[in-house]
């Protein structure tokens, strides 16, 4: 059990740090906008999604419709329909966490659960459920801190926030040193730039995402010859 | 202020936001053993998402000017470094974080 958490909690760690800061960052943000630390809670509980959270502050309080505010969180949050086709099957032998992991699946936490490579000695399943509940309590405790004493942070985090860029450049440069194929990253890659570059910052994550799922199923052969010859 | 409406609104945005997490769950998952093509793309997409998830934090970046694009390209460049050198996650994410944050703060202002 000890092993477990320790393991759990050092590989979480880098996203201790982004979740605290970001989450810090919403509450106080949510606070501002005139809403307390109890909402910064059922918040982050209740949604959990980083970017989705920011830009629901501005909407609170307008009276906007409920149709715009589905229409948005769509489209922003659209990407995670392609988290859950990995993990599938990994997920349904969870049981009665299965709603939860599914839940739970931010951009970070698929990151972390693609890119752990499990120790022997440790379940699985416990691992990927501490993950999952291990984020989900830094994001509601950044937020519910930020919310509080937001304004008595003196020390200047600026910047802090690149520990998300920091965590996302590390686990691509790990998958590239072990992946067999480097097709799938490059293509991730390239389509994701291309598609920023005609689409733009705001709407650019869906193009790139289904260009990719096109180039994976077209350099099928390609990309399965590997994994078998080597 | 009306906040039962407030809370109309993140109660849309967490039922909306769980269905998109959802919805692949819902399509593929009921069916005994994934169909094969669904399994060749889950296996092989994460190497992708997570190259587009590094173009999308450096979405905003300007190349326009240098202390704009600067900061971010310098401190990728330690991360990747470090990582490639000594392959432990603590070290490349908090030295290239520190990085960035004196650059911002200090170097770039």
């Amino acid at each position: 059990m000890k092993k477990l958490i320790s393991f759990i909690f050092m590989r979480t760690l880098p996203v201790l740090f982004a979740f605290l800061f970001l989450g810090i960052a919403f509450g106080l943000l949510l606070q501002q906008a005139g809403y307390n630390a109890v909402w910064a809670f059922m918040i982050s509980t209740f949604v959990y999604a980083g970017s989705m959270q920011f830009v629901l502050i501005p909407f609170l309080g307008t009276q906007a419709s409920i149709l715009t505010i589905i229409l948005m969180t769509l489209s922003i949050n659209c990407r995670h329909i392609f988290y859950g086709l990995s993990f599938i099957d990994k997920f349904k032998s969870l049981g009665k966490k299965y709603p939860y992991m599914i839940f739970s699946l931010t951009d970070e936490t698929y990151s972390l659960l693609c890119s752990t490579k499990i120790p022997k000695e440790l379940d699985e399943k416990k691992v990927f459920f501490g993950i999952a509940l291990f984020t989900h309590i830094y994001w509601i405790s950044g937020s519910v801190m930020g919310a509080l004493l937001g304004e008595l942070i003196t020390f200047d985090t600026t910047g802090i926030e690149f520990a998300m860029t920091a965590l996302f450049v590390v686990i691509f440069i790990e998958q590239w040193m072990s992946a067999k194929s480097h097709i799938p990253a490059a293509a991730g890659l390239i389509c994701g730039t291309v598609s920023l570059l005609i689409f733009g910052p705001g709407r650019f994550i869906l193009p790139a995402l289904l260009a990719a799922v096109v180039i994976i199923l077209a350099c099928k052969n390609t990309i399965q010859g590997k994994e078998v010859r080597l | 202020m009306d906040y039962l409406y407030d809370a109309g609104i993140v109660l849309t945005v967490a039922v909306c936001t769980f269905l998109t997490r959802l919805f692949p769950f819902a399509l593929f998952g009921r069916k005994k053993g994934t169909h094969t093509m669904v399994a060749y793309i889950g296996q092989i997409l994460p190497s992708a998402v997570i190259a587009v998830l590094v173009v999308y934090c450096l979405k905003t970046i300007e190349i326009t000017s240098l202390p704009a694009f600067a900061p971010q390209a310098i401190a990728i460049a330690v991360v990747a470094v470090l990582h490639v050198w000594k392959r432990n996650f603590l070290i490349s994410i908090g030295a290239g974080t520190v990085c960035y944050m004196v650059m911002v703060q200090v170097v770039f202002r």
